[in-house]
């Protein structure tokens, strides 16, 4: 046994908690999950090749046999575009809710807890880390889009709000997939967990055929549901076809409703998921 | 005499079952304190709550002299913590990890690498920083959360179960560096299922079990509780037990005991090596033959059934310093 001269506890250095803290604490979790991204490129690739197929399967085998209009298989692509890139913001969820599950399953988990960091940036960290994929990402899709024969028709300003409006979406929606990711038990729960929900709003949606082909019982919930409205939005300001079904309040204001559900969907489930993480297993 | 961690019924229930039923901790600064106890005990539970990672149903604690419930940014910020399972990102390099741990503790860009490139050299991982973790021994990824939890130069330690899964010579690394850190004036607190851990490294042991405390003092004094080395003799013949006793008796500290059916005897003695050799020169001058003898020190089966009358309960992994813990094979 040791024998020890007692010391006096050191002069406390505990800092006081600075909002700044939440930004620079936020910052080297991102790149945390960066790095991540560049030692696995193989989560990147396949996080990419999933909408390539889609988009290269609707524009050339089912697209044919969908009826946007007048422009034919030209149209239909011009169409699918903005469809494919709201799908793309709605899957990368998924991805999101299976880390943070998988990270609050391991001890790092209990080392972020430990350190004296502000607790929101694990979940801002993580988010903003994922949003940078998702901007990578619907790059990636854009350049197919144009090589498959989408355009943008309008300005510079429409196109930079389309995109502006892509990528707050994708930020608020992650939360969504964080605050599910804090409740699941196992990462092959979160798996599937993640998806489940993402398929009605994805599905149900005006992403690969217009509102008018779908039965009336249903339009009001594909009218309202913001993935439609996300890509009805994009299609207006990239000047795309818009079949549209009438002039209801999603179809009026689709830009500003997007906006909002972003908004929304943030003041929601940002709160929760934060609560839910510094809540978990106390 | 001043507390560095001081804990007075802390009480913690998941459910219906009761992780803490209510214990007191007081550890001074600058010494190592062994919880000891088997998985279940709540020894874990305890370093959670000390550590903020867990709230308490009730009582209270304070680590460093800030309450863990109210001024939790201020303990963390005096603490490590270094957990069962290797608290760092797989996909991230050794360099990555402790850079983004200091990062997280508010320590500069600079200052974080600086402490980073201290820790390895400490820690004997220089060649290793800038590797990923993924190819990284076990004993070398403990050692990396360690130097992850000291980021932060902290007062006090929380080390739970540092050890447990470690190869020998892993472990005796990782004792040393724990014997460095506390002659530096650190304050640990040691969970272990070992008693040779806690005999090694702890100051003081308290030892739980069923999330009560069951026994506290210095380890001799514990030891003394549970009784010292036995010797346990095999016998060839079983005819030759009741002999074989007669002839050793006087070289035990205590009535040997015997079973029958084993041709087992065993005898508490003092001086445990002196007393093999007497043992086995009288057992050979008398024609009985030994089967097998071997020196038993107490285990925490023993500390245990001595203790509480039963043996320790859960699925430890035996991986334990097993060598030992011999004969023992009924342990549920």
């Amino acid at each position: 046994m040791s024998t020890l001269t007692p010391q006096s506890v050191k002069e406390s250095t505990a800092p006081r908690p600075r909002f700044g803290w939440l930004i620079t604490d936020s910052i080297a979790v991102s790149r945390r999950h960066l790095l991540k991204i560049t030692r696995v490129p193989e989560s990147l690739f396949f996080a990419l090749i999933q909408p390539v197929m889609f988009v290269l399967l609707f524009a050339f085998v089912f697209g044919g046999a969908i009826d946007v209009g007048p422009g034919g298989a030209q149209a239909y692509r011009e169409y699918l575009i903005p469809g494919i890139l709201a799908q793309t913001v709605m899957f990368a969820v998924a991805g999101i809710t299976v880390g943070i599950t998988e990270d609050a399953s391991k001890g790092i988990m209990d080392r972020f807890r430990s350190l004296p960091m502000r607790p929101g940036a694990v979940l801002t960290g993580h988010t903003l880390a994922s949003l940078l994929q998702n901007i990578l990402v619907i790059m990636i899709l854009s350049i197919t889009g144009l090589a498959v024969g989408w355009r943008i028709n309008t300005g510079f300003s429409d196109a930079a709000l389309a995109y502006l409006m892509f990528a707050s979406f994708a930020y608020s929606i992650t939360w969504v997939g964080a605050w599910i990711g804090l409740h699941m038990p196992n990462s092959e729960v979160a798996g599937t967990a993640g998806l489940a929900w993402i398929f009605p709003f994805t599905f149900a949606s005006n992403i690969f055929t217009p509102v008018a082909t779908m039965p009336g019982w249903l339009q009001p919930f594909v009218l309202w549901n913001p993935v439609s409205c996300l890509a009805l939005a994009a299609r207006e300001l990239f000047g795309n076809p818009t079949p549209l079904l009438g002039d209801s309040f999603p179809e009026r204001y689709p830009v500003q409703l997007s906006f909002g559900y972003s908004l929304l969907l943030l003041a929601i489930f940002a709160p929760l998921a934060v609560r839910a993480f510094k809540t978990r297993n106390k | 005499m001043t507390l560095a961690i001081k804990a007075s019924g802390l009480a913690k229930a998941y459910g219906d079952v009761i992780a803490l039923n209510g214990i007191d901790i007081e550890v001074e600064q600058g010494t190592v304190l062994g919880l000891l106890g088997p998985n279940g005990s709540g020894k874990t539970t305890t370093v959670r709550i000390l550590a903020t990672l867990l709230q308490a149903d009730s009582g209270s604690a304070s680590v460093g002299g800030f309450d863990v419930a109210t001024q939790a940014d201020e303990v963390r910020s005096v603490i490590g913590l270094t957990g069962q399972y290797a608290a760092v990102d797989e996909y991230l390099t050794g360099r990555e990890n402790l850079e983004l741990f200091g990062r997280l503790f508010h320590l500069s860009k600079f200052d974080a690498a600086k402490r980073a490139t201290e820790l390895f050299d400490r820690f004997d991982l220089s060649d290793a920083a800038d590797r990923g973790i993924k190819g990284y021994s076990g004993g070398m990824r403990r050692r990396l959360d360690l130097a992850a939890s000291l980021i932060g130069r902290p007062n006090v330690l929380f080390l739970d179960e540092p050890t447990t899964g470690l190869d020998p010579r892993s472990r005796q690394g990782m004792w040393a560096v724990i014997e460095d850190l506390v002659s530096e004036g650190t304050t640990v607190l040691l969970t272990t299922q070992y008693l040779e851990e806690a005999d090694q490294l702890a100051d003081r042991i308290v030892v739980l079990d069923h999330g009560n405390v069951i026994a506290k003092g210095t380890s001799n004094e514990l030891k003394s509780q549970v009784g010292g080395d036995r010797i346990e003799i095999v016998v060839e013949s079983a005819n030759d037990v009741a002999n074989a006793v007669n002839l050793i008796q006087k070289f035990g500290s205590a009535p040997a005991t015997t079973e029958e059916v084993t041709k087992t005897v065993l005898l508490p003695v003092a001086g445990g090596s002196t007393a093999i050799v007497n043992i086995v020169r009288k057992l050979d001058e008398n024609k009985i033959a030994i089967a097998d003898i071997a020196l038993r020190r107490p285990t925490l089966d023993d500390v245990f059934l001595s203790l509480t009358g039963h043996v320790t309960e859960g699925n430890e992994e035996s991986s334990a310093p097993a060598k030992r813990r011999r004969g023992r094979k009924g342990r549920s």
